[in-house]
């Protein structure tokens, strides 16, 4: 890298570091994805990995990206739950990679949730 | 750039290294591509947590859950449960002494609820190897608003207005200390760290430099800047490798990217740092010592005045400052005076590292506001003593500081209500004793490492010392005659007003302090030749209890010099002339029949 020769220099690095932390905290849009063994043979891991992509694609930061176990709706596998703050936390089903720029352009980023999708809701 | 859905930040201080957390490193390396994880999880090396007992420790984020002791064999299951499936290994959670509870949070520990980390803020959360992320924790934001906006006068007002005091252990301003080099006239000045850390048991000033060595160098870029230097040291003892190197790193990157050297940012500032390695002579940590080991002459103090501020390193005013003080000063300058001034006592403001060790449940590196009472470090953080064991004093400020009683628990800590209680800040080592440790002796084991660091320059410390430590000796040894108390306060007095440095004039504090709480101690090795601690092993005896001894054998078979005799199924007997009193009969009967008298 280059020296650093002025304020203004230093403070477009700054802008750019927080990058390197975002998964150091939680925030208060999460995204849950469900990956007990039924979820892994339904394919979760895709579903994460596409998840991951798209939110580097739109370069969206402030989303915690977690996993949890079996929560018993086997069948409707792969389950992707949507929290933001205020709101309820929406639980979509039978998701698809396909479906993941969808949900995140229309839900994380519009704050509209995918009807078609959705397969429970708890209300906030 | 990836982004990673989480973090696994693997603590990689020296405590944790000692643990074995470089294999856990590259275990989860290893799983870690099998599983083709490696894009959706980070790892990240970072410096101390603090509590390096409980190492290696692991913490994963965003939900920040806490392993503790994880071994190599724990990988997988972390990976596999964890990481994979979204379900946390709870068997490795910490374990809260008192409640048995098992917490998954890193905030939700009380260990860590009750600290409040200024200096520390960054330790252990970041990597102290990456310039990045430092720098999106506010870093070299202070330098940025400092060269853009305020003068060097302003600067040490803020500090002065702080009230920041150095942790290095006198307590004196900081502020003032900077104004008075800043009026001192050349154009040559210097600033030195002061990381020589000699005090036994003391760590965090190894810790912030592992941890976090840019918040250093950004605060004494900013002492630089207001007193006029344009050339800084750090002096760190030898035996802290992995904190000499992680500094050097840092520097280095400072450098290339021109936040050291010539007129940084743009600015008409200047300034370059180096990095001297020191022996590890306690009395290097003196100031005017330390300057003599940098100048390549030998380490020993000389009378003070002139002070350093005005005739200092090659003759030059300088500036010299702890570890620890200079990792406060980023703070205080980006967030202003007030804010720093409204945490503390009315007299020390802010918050003190301490290294918390003894007999206690959790020990480890704690900062705390300064007013906290040492019954909340020691219960609240610390967890308290052991099952079935009964507090008997709390050593503070290691071999310059002093032993406090149960009664002076509620006392709010700070510089000065320390000095009171007639104990000090020092360094920061908080050393708590049981019912099991012997007040007489802890005396005796600081007077003996002030004895042997002393560097003999003067005839107090050098003689004054040796004899202090000869009379406990004798007491310990069950050969105290009832003028030794006398004669060690008298001694002591002498040595405190006529000593040249600090090392001598504090090196009698941990007796007075313990004659003036803990006089029936030393009375009762003198007068009635008993330990009461059972630690002097001149003071007592094992014996065995004819009464609960069931003649097991046990003992007699384990005894290394075959002291205790007698039949299968009846009591035992042991000679006390023959035995050695290594402890070991009496730490394996099963029936407790074995005692000290
Ligand atoms: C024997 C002796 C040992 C000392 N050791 C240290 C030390 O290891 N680290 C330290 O910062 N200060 C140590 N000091 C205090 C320094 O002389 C000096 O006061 C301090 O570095 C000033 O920095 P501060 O104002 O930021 O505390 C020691 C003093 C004495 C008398
Ligand atoms: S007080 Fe002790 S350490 Fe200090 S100068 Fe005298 S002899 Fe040396
Ligand atoms: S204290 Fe050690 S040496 Fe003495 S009797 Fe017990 S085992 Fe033997
Ligand atoms: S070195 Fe790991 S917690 Fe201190
Ligand atoms: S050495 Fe100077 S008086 Fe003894």
């Amino acid at each position: 890298m280059n020296k650093l020769l002025t304020m203004e220099e230093l403070r477009e690095l700054r802008k750019k570091a927080p990058d390197e932390m975002t998964a150091r905290q939680t925030w208060d849009t999460q995204v849950i994805v469900s990956v007990g063994t039924c979820g892994i043979a339904a394919g979760a891991r895709e579903v994460v990995t596409e998840l991951l992509k798209e939110l580097q694609r739109r370069n969206i930061k402030n989303v915690s990206v977690t996993k949890t176990g079996c929560i018993g709706m086997c069948e409707r596998e792969v389950l992707l739950d949507v929290v933001r703050p205020n709101e309820d936390r929406v639980t979509y089903g039978r998701v698809v990679p396909r479906d993941v720029s969808r949900i995140v352009g229309e839900h994380l980023v519009n704050g509209r949730v995918v009807e078609g999708l959705v397969v429970g809701r708890i209300s906030s | 750039m990836v982004f990673y859905r989480g973090h696994l930040l693997i603590c990689g201080g020296t405590g944790c290294v000692s643990s074995g957390c470089k294999d856990i490193i590259i275990a989860f390396q290893e799983e870690l591509r099998k599983k083709k994880l490696d894009e959706e999880i980070k790892i990240v090396e970072t410096g101390c947590h603090g509590l390096c007992e409980m190492g290696p420790l692991v913490i994963l984020h965003p939900e920040s859950v806490f392993y503790c002791r994880v071994e190599v064999k724990d990988v997988q299951e972390i990976v596999d449960e964890h990481l994979m499936k979204g379900r946390p290994v709870s068997r490795l959670f910490f374990t809260e002494p008192l409640s048995l509870d098992k917490v998954p949070k890193y905030q939700e520990i009380g260990f860590y609820r009750k600290q409040q980390r200024i200096a520390l803020r960054n330790c252990g959360f970041i990597d102290p190897e990456n310039f990045n992320e430092y720098l999106a924790c506010d870093g070299y934001a202070a330098l940025e608003k400092m060269l853009s906006e305020m003068t060097p006068e302003e600067v040490t007002n803020v500090v002065k207005a702080a009230g920041l005091r150095g942790r290095g252990g006198g307590g004196f301003s900081t502020g003032t200390k900077w104004e008075l080099c800043a009026k001192a006239t050349s154009i040559k000045k210097y600033i030195i760290c002061n990381a020589d850390e000699g005090d036994p048991g003391a760590f965090m000033d190894r810790s912030l430099l592992e941890g976090d060595p840019h918040n250093v160098l950004e605060g004494m870029m900013i002492a630089a800047y207001a007193i006029g230097a344009d050339e800084g040291y750090l002096y760190i003892r030898a035996e802290y490798p992995l904190a000499i190197k992680r500094t050097q790193t840092a520097i280095s990157r400072a450098e290339e990217l021109g936040l050291l050297g010539k007129n940084i940012l743009g600015s008409n500032f200047s300034f370059t740092l180096k990095i001297k390695e020191g022996a590890g002579a306690f009395v290097c940590g003196e100031e005017t010592a330390l300057i003599a080991s940098i100048e390549g002459r030998r380490g020993m103090p000389r009378s003070r005045p002139p002070f350093p501020v005005v005739k200092g390193l090659f003759g030059k005013p300088t500036v010299i400052n702890n570890v620890e003080t200079f990792a406060n000063v980023p703070q205080i300058i980006l967030h202003g005076a007030d804010k720093f001034a409204a945490v503390g006592t009315e007299r020390s403001k802010g918050t003190k590292v301490f290294a918390l060790t003894g007999k206690l449940r959790n020990t480890g590196l704690v900062e705390v506001p300064m007013g906290i009472t040492m019954r909340e470090i020691i219960y609240d953080i610390g967890g308290g003593t052991f099952e079935g064991k009964k507090f008997k004093a709390v050593q503070i400020g290691g071999p310059s500081g002093g032993c406090l009683p149960e009664d002076r628990l509620d006392l709010p800590i700070d510089y000065d209500s320390l000095v009171q209680a007639g104990a000090m800040m020092g360094s920061g080592g908080l050393v708590v004793l049981d019912d099991e440790s012997c007040i007489v002796d802890v005396a005796r084991y600081f007077l003996s490492f002030t004895r042997s660091e002393s560097c003999g320059k003067c005839t107090p410390c050098r003689e004054g010392t040796m004899r202090l430590l000869e009379i406990l000796e004798r007491i310990c040894a069950g050969q105290g005659v009832p003028e030794d108390i006398a004669k060690v306060e008298k001694l002591a007095y002498i040595i405190k007003a006529s000593a040249l440095c600090g090392l001598g004039q504090t090196a009698p504090n941990p007796i007075l302090s313990t004659l003036r709480y803990f006089r029936h101690e030393y009375e009762a090795h003198i007068h009635d030749k008993k330990c009461p601690a059972g630690v002097c092993q001149a003071l007592f005896d094992y014996r065995i209890d004819d009464r609960i001894c069931n003649g097991c054998t046990i003992c007699a078979k384990i005894c290394p010099v075959g002291a205790i005799s007698g039949e299968r199924k009846q009591a035992h007997q042991l000679d006390i002339v023959k035995c050695i009193k290594c402890g070991i009969c009496l730490e394996r009967c099963p029936k407790n029949a074995i005692f000290k008298e």
